[in-house]
């Protein structure tokens, strides 16, 4: 700490560059904390112990249905209680660039398996006893100035009505919910979807089972894959966050995408860090060979460089950190790609990148410390005489 | 008569340039007294730096042996070399070589840092040298708000503030004006005088040397003449 007022003010001696370098470390290591949590999020292993609610999706791809008459057979398994169902819609609200998830679902089962949904009364009332009924999140609602009786007019991309026309709900309802990220969503009535669609009749998407033993999920997740397996539409069924999970990972493999993304930016990180530290110390022989003049001694001069270093990284990494821990959460993300709305800022993370960060200050400011090591007074004062 | 402080004897010193070695001092012995302010003298390439260096301690001699105040410094590790420069020597440059990111008082800190004191004993410190110097009012500047002749008094200070016995000094005064030359030889004359410090000052300049208390030529790595002890 005897040295500290004297790291610190070497590293403001060139603020504009001093403020580049740590621009340049900040984004990396927003990046890292952003992609970090969302590769844990999408990667670590389903935990099914004491769930209440499972996803029975289809085993081999998401685009894939699953028959509606899976239904009764699911429920005939000892502890499932409710089972909900919804279908990805697609279509287009307006304009392609107003996308929110649009669901059909069967209303009543829905509604009692995410009760979390909160809405009046009468609105799940309506939601459950019209043929045409939808209901949207409190954001969308506002984003579109949505009403209640507005007619919402969606253009099919893949489920063409059997008039090949528009397809029209009446908005019976608007909810809330303490999750943002899920208030970004349309629900209609699976019934009149059913009946309308021109193809695909008798086919869901997903299945939601409310367990009645939460204790039991892992069996009842089991049994229902046994029960389907050898099938023509086997299933996989797990928690909502695999089920996330494997939405996202259509994309490819989301821990290979995230680590070569990361690896390609700190490499080019490590290579401008190391160049400008380089370059620092090149400028400040003359002051080095001073210090060790003085009496400090070459490891004393080693650890000074080497210190600054990581100074520099960790200046830069722990507000960017902090911050890539306030993005992942943001509502707008969950919103947006309701596969991430899993993501945080873990500790693991928060280690890792304060680890990395270190790491990039040794391997950066090590070249250059070892040349402040080696130093020769003489040389180093006569050549700058 | 005042004892020896520094003692040299047999002194050589060879560099290698390549595949060349290139001799720079030879056989060279002298003595200088404690309180003695010496001034090195010869044309380019003769070897007082050099000379200068060894007996700093910031070199080491190709043969021979170099002992201050009775402790022989040829045989130090790199390690011990520098405890014992932090100690025993303070530093005086041509082009003042302070740090520019650090005030005057910062500066003259420095070699404080290497010891136990505390923050503000430092401080203390610092700014007596610099009151020693006549600077203590610009204890808060930097380098680059001081004048040549300002910024070689700072590094004075900071070759006094750990209180050395032997201050050297590398042409102190090859880059001032006549009249801030003058100021900083008779700082260094004061030091020598007031303060019992023994100087060994290497210059080009015969005023400067006038205001030694002795004077040696060399030429060629050898001591041609002079008035030393």
């Amino acid at each position: 700490m005897r040295y500290f007022g004297l790291i610190w003010t070497s590293l403001f001696r060139k603020p504009v560059r001093s403020a580049l370098t740590f621009g340049s470390i900040f984004i990396a290591f927003l990046l890292f904390g952003v992609l970090q949590s969302v590769s844990v999020a999408l990667t670590e292993g389903p935990d099914l112990a004491g769930v209440d609610r499972l996803v029975v999706a289809p085993k081999y791809s998401i685009i894939d249905d699953i028959p509606l008459a899976y239904q009764e057979r699911i429920r005939a398994i000892q502890g499932v209680g409710t089972i909900a169902h919804q279908s990805w819609f697609g279509g287009t609200y307006k304009d392609s660039t107003n996308f929110f998830p649009r669901w059909p679902v069967p209303p009543r089962e829905f509604m009692q398996v995410y009760s979390e949904y909160a809405m009046p009364e009468e609105q799940k009332r309506a939601f459950a006893n019209t043929r045409t009924g939808a209901i949207v999140g409190k954001t969308i609602a506002e984003k579109y100035d949505m009403n209640l009786g507005d007619k919402i007019v969606l253009i099919p991309d893949i489920w063409q009505n059997k008039d090949n026309g528009p397809w029209e709900f009446d908005l019976v309802g608007i909810y809330d919910s303490e999750d943002e990220a899920f208030q970004n969503q349309m629900f209609m009535n699976y019934e009149y979807f059913d009946e309308y669609r021109s193809f695909g009749s008798g086919g869901v998407g997903t299945f939601v089972l409310k367990l009645t033993e939460p204790a039991r999920s892992a069996e009842i997740a089991a049994e229902i894959d046994a029960m389907f397996a050898n099938s023509n539409d086997e299933t996989k069924t797990s928690t909502e966050k695999a089920y996330n999970q494997m939405f996202a990972k259509q994309m490819g493999d989301i821990g290979f995408i995230m680590t070569s993304i990361l690896s390609a930016v700190f490499f080019t990180i490590l290579l401008l860090t190391g160049n400008t530290m380089s370059q620092a110390i090149r400028e400040r022989i003359p002051e080095l060979a001073i210090l060790k003049t003085l009496g400090f001694t070459n490891v004393g001069v080693l650890i000074i460089v080497l210190t600054e270093a990581i100074f520099i990284a960790l200046i830069a990494a722990i507000p960017a950190i902090a911050l890539a821990g306030i993005v992942v959460q943001a509502p707008a993300i969950g919103s947006a790609m309701p596969f991430l709305a899993d993501s945080e800022l873990t500790n693991a993370v928060i280690i890792q990148g304060i680890g990395l960060a270190v790491l990039l200050g040794l391997v950066a400011g090590g070249p250059p410390a070892i040349r402040a090591m080696r130093l020769s007074i003489t040389d180093a004062l006569g050549e700058h005489a | 008569m005042a004892e020896n402080l520094i003692e040299i004897d047999r002194v050589s010193k060879t560099y290698t340039r390549g595949n060349n070695d290139v001799p720079v001092l030879s056989d060279l012995s002298l003595s200088i007294e404690q309180g003695d302010f010496l001034a090195l003298m010869g044309p380019s390439g003769s070897g007082k730096t050099t000379l200068l260096n060894l007996i700093g301690g910031l070199d080491k001699p190709s043969g021979g042996s170099i002992a201050i105040g009775g402790q022989r410094i040829e045989a130090l590790s790199q390690s011990a070399l520098a405890k014992w420069r932090s100690r025993n020597v303070g530093f005086v440059f041509q082009f003042y070589n302070l740090l520019p990111v650090l005030t005057a008082q910062k500066n003259v800190e420095l070699p404080l840092l290497l010891t136990s004191l505390s923050g503000s004993d430092r401080k203390k410190r610092a700014l007596a040298a610099l009151k020693i110097v006549g600077l203590e009012e610009r204890s808060g500047h930097r380098p680059n708000e001081l004048s040549g002749g300002q910024e070689q008094r700072v590094a004075i200070a900071r070759a006094i503030v750990s209180d050395p016995e032997l201050l050297v000094c590398d042409e102190p005064t090859g880059d001032l004006d006549r009249a801030t030359a003058d100021e900083i030889l008779d700082l260094l004359q004061l030091l020598n005088e007031e303060h019992g410090k023994t100087i060994v000052m290497v210059t080009h300049d015969p005023k400067a040397a006038d205001h030694a208390k002795h004077c040696l030529h060399l030429d060629k790595g050898q001591l041609v003449t002079g008035d030393a002890a």
